[in-house]
């Protein structure tokens, strides 16, 4: 019973001028255990804030979050992170920022090389262990950030915008990758990402929110995630429901940033 | 030797690289248009040309390819300039160098003067008319003086006896000093001058410029003459023109001068006739003749100096091809090297004297400059370890017993090998001069980055750190490190302790500042991935932070190390008795010209050293800065 339950998560911001911004206003969800989340909405809309929140980087004005029974209150190994640019440690190879956490519990190295190999072969890096990481493309680099959160076995990954900074091929590679580990490993994953496509493609859940107050606009159930576990992603986005979803979602969006942009014209 | 072959050989150099310069040009392709990079890759054979020009510059302007094309030149410039500083004061007297005959000249000096003082008198309302008759009288009849001095038939048979005497001097000395023969020294003026040449040293040894006693025979024979010449014109200069006529004269004056000043008190007439007084004595002095009574001696001077630079043969074309800026002759006879002579030293001389101070038994000030002792490890151990971990053992020390001997107990063992006094083998430590320097600058540093590393660090991540030792820190650093040198020197010491400290201060501050920016340039999100991988604080420090800021902290090293280096010297010049900045001080003191470029060159390289060797560290240890 591992489950991420937030209620009632109230986020604000107050500026050094005496301004206040409601970035998150109550959201109330439960994650089962091994639910995939895709989280969607126009810039400013909180989703990076709620990430942090569960993440334990930031804690709520008021609402708890918890997760399997404990409140979170700061930063765990329970709850992995994989961040846009990677946050890859650049002065270690790959193989020591795959161990990274491993070692910081001190682990014994022979078991901890072991497993850094394991999870080189599954993210497909075999071989790149002693590379330096600045050597490594964006798309590798994502990969190390993944091998490196899921090593330490999380119960909850959170992923902000892990594939926003690739190209659109790899993008797609790495996205069945995403597909692939949560199927193989069955965690809990919430994804943040800006591509409604990608949000569509992805998510068992999808959650549009939207901006001033940050909330839930609207929750949507989809079977896509299963159905690209075994088709090809790319057959999936040609689907009728596919497309007529993305349009919907977009058209939504597109509306809440006009609303914006008229609010401070 | 050595320097005329480098010369031919860097001459060599500089024509075959403008030629292979200009060939490449030519055959090279001329896709790269101007701006393009690719035009300003290569060219090793322009560093041939850079090098070549800036070594025959140095050779050239510290008249080295004299010496050694013609090392005798100098000293042969040296006797040159002694007879022309001779022959000057006599070549005065006539229209030679000057426009006039120096008799006419005073002639119409004096009397102007004299016309001068008439009018003051005459306009100066606060004289009685008295007075000023009085004064008028006097000068017009010093006026009236000249006259008896000009006149031939005053002229005495002494007085033309030894201007004639004095002219067939000259006359001889013309004749004879072409011949092989001259000079013709007696057995005492040879020994003495054999005697100067074993002790004199070689032109462009320390402490000598250019050797004065003469060195080959043709600098012998103007040696002579110049003898000769401060002989005839000391006699000349002595001689004064004064005839029966001109001494009844003057006497009449001075006498009238005598009577008028008697009992004169202080005013404005004394002042007068003081002055008066000493127009009478300035045509007193003056060596006037009449006019034609100097010409057979102006005759002869113009003769010998003829004859003298005809002797001179190729020397002055030397003097003006091969020493630039400044020549001997014009230094007179002390022979000094003027221009860059003086202050830029010849490379041979340069080349040697550092190779002779690198030498572990010369060295500079008994010190050498780069050399090993041999020392115990006992004292390196009775250095490193305090005393007072003997004091802290447990027990007594040991008191001497009744048969006068002291037995030794665990606790004065102890004491002795913290005070280093046991048998221990020896091995070999650096010391010197450079070895002193070096080791400060590393000393200082090290302590700088020790400390300085984490505090900036911990000034970069922690609120309280930042606010309480910000104020500390930006007060002292922006005070240039020399203004706290007199200050840390006094307090800690002129010896190691002091400089040691005031580097320590330099790299301290630039040590904060650099590992401060690089905590806090720490992004975000890294440290939140260390936090979710489950790292601790201390090892958040340890495995992100510090690692993350080795490229700025790198960086502030290096730029340390440039701040130390400089403060160094500087602090070395106050004080100290090592060093290089010592050695450099000292060498100003003496003008050791030499030794202050072999400490230039010194520094310059270690200041090299130092930096390739912080290139490297950095290439080794950061190679993914820039790359993130």
């Amino acid at each position: 019973m591992s489950d991420l339950i937030s209620q009632k998560v109230n986020m604000i911001f107050k500026s050094t001028k005496g301004e206040t911004v409601h970035a998150l206003k109550d959201i109330t969800f439960t994650l089962k255990k091994g639910e995939l989340l895709t989280v969607l909405g126009p810039s400013g809309c909180g989703k990076t804030t709620l990430l942090n929140i569960a993440a334990g980087f930031l804690r709520p004005t008021s609402g708890t979050i918890t997760l399997g029974n404990n409140e979170i209150d700061g930063p765990g190994v329970e709850r992995g992170m994989v961040f846009q640019q990677g946050a890859l440690f650049e002065w270690l190879t790959v193989n020591e920022n795959v161990n990274f956490g491993l070692r910081m519990k001190k682990e014994d190295p022979a078991k901890t090389a072991k497993k850094v190999e394991e999870w080189l072969d599954i993210v497909g890096l075999k071989g790149f262990g002693n590379t330096p990481t600045y050597q490594l493309s964006g798309g590798m680099q994502q990969r190390v950030a993944l091998a490196r959160c899921l090593i330490n076995d999380p119960d909850l990954i959170l992923m902000d915008e892990p594939l926003g900074a690739l190209d659109a091929l790899t993008r797609e590679k790495m996205q069945s990758l995403v597909l692939k580990i949560w199927k193989e490993t069955g965690k809990t994953i919430i994804l943040i990402t800006h591509s409604v496509e990608e949000a569509l493609l992805l998510g068992e859940r999808v959650y549009v929110m939207a901006p001033r107050p940050g909330r839930i606009h609207k929750e949507y159930k989809l079977p896509f995630a299963s159905l690209g576990l075994k088709g090809d992603l790319r057959e999936i986005k040609n689907n009728k429901e596919f497309v007529s979803k993305r349009e919907e979602i977009l058209t939504m969006i597109w509306n809440m940033e006009e609303e914006i942009m008229g609010k401070e014209i | 030797m050595i320097t005329g072959f480098i010369t031919f050989f860097t001459i060599f150099a500089v024509v075959g690289a403008i030629l292979y310069g200009r060939r490449l040009v030519k055959t090279e392709k001329s896709d790269a248009v101007f701006g393009n990079p690719e035009r300003a890759k290569g060219g090793i054979h322009w560093v041939v040309v850079g090098s070549s020009f800036l070594l025959l510059s140095w050779l050239y302007y510290s008249w080295d390819i004299a010496k050694s094309f013609y090392p005798k030149s100098a000293n042969e410039l040296c006797q040159v300039a002694k007879v022309n500083e001779s022959l000057l004061s006599l070549k005065y007297l006539f229209p030679i160098v000057e426009r006039q005959h120096k008799s006419t000249a005073i002639i119409k000096r004096e009397n102007t003067n004299i016309e001068n003082k008439i009018i003051l008198i005459k306009n100066d309302s606060n004289l009685k008319s008295q007075d000023k008759e009085i004064f008028i009288d006097i000068l017009s009849s010093t006026k009236l003086m000249i006259p008896s001095l000009t006149d031939e038939r005053y002229l005495e048979d002494e007085t033309q006896n030894i201007i004639n005497q004095l002219t067939a001097r000259l006359n001889k000395l013309t004749e004879n000093f072409p011949k092989d023969t001259y000079p013709k020294l007696n057995e005492e003026e040879k020994y003495e001058i054999n005697e100067g040449l074993k002790k004199q040293l070689g032109w462009g040894a320390t402490g000598m410029e250019v050797p004065p006693i003469p060195e080959s025979t043709r600098g012998l024979k103007f040696h002579a003459a110049a003898a000769e010449l401060n002989s005839i014109s000391d006699e000349f200069f002595e001689m004064r023109n004064h005839n029966p006529e001109y001494l009844r004269k003057s006497e009449l004056i001075f006498s009238e001068i005598k009577e008028y000043m008697d009992g004169l008190d202080d005013g404005l007439e004394l002042d007068y006739i003081k002055d008066i007084k000493k127009l009478v004595r300035r045509i007193e002095y003056a060596s006037i003749f009449p006019p034609k009574t100097l010409d057979e001696l102006e005759r002869a001077i113009r003769s010998f100096d003829k004859v003298q630079k005809k002797e001179q043969g190729n020397l002055k074309t030397i003097d003006i091809f091969l020493f630039p800026a400044g020549t001997i002759v014009a230094s007179g006879p002390q022979c000094s090297e003027a221009g860059p002579g003086r202050w830029l030293p010849k490379p041979s001389d340069t080349f040697r004297i550092f190779g002779e101070m690198l030498k572990p038994s010369v060295g500079y000030k008994m010190i050498p400059m780069l050399w090993y002792e041999m020392m115990g490890v006992n004292r390196i151990v009775g250095f490193i370890l305090p005393d007072w971990i003997a004091d802290i053992m447990p027990g007594k020390y040991p008191v001497h017993n009744q048969s006068g001997t002291v037995d030794p107990n665990f606790k004065s063992k102890i004491l002795d090998i913290v005070t280093g006094e046991f048998e221990a083998f020896k091995i070999p430590v650096p010391t010197g001069h450079i070895w002193d320097s070096f080791l400060r600058v590393f000393l200082g540093l090290m302590l700088g980055i020790i400390l300085g590393v984490p505090l900036g660090l911990f000034m970069g991540l922690n609120r309280f750190a930042k606010g309480f030792f910000d104020p500390l820190v930006e007060l002292y650093r922006p005070v240039p490190p020399l203004a706290w040198a007199p200050l840390v020197i006094t307090v800690f010491g002129i010896d190691n302790v002091g400089k040691v400290f005031l580097l320590f201060m330099v790299s301290f501050s630039i040590m904060i500042i650099s590992a401060r920016a690089g905590a806090s340039g720490t992004q975000l999100s890294k440290i939140h991935a260390a936090h979710s991988l489950g790292a601790s604080r201390w090892q958040i420090i340890r495995e992100v932070i510090f690692p993350n800021s080795l490229p700025e902290i790198l960086t502030g090293i290096r730029v340390a190390v440039g701040m130390c280096w400089g403060t160094l010297v500087a602090a070395e010049f106050l004080a100290g008795t090592t060093g290089i900045g010592f050695v450099e001080n000292v060498a100003r003191k003496y003008m050791q010209y030499e030794v202050i470029w072999i400490t230039i060159f010194v520094m310059g390289m270690l200041g090299l050293i130092f930096d390739l060797t912080i290139r490297k560290i950095i290439d080794k240890t950061i190679p993914w800065r820039g790359k993130g």
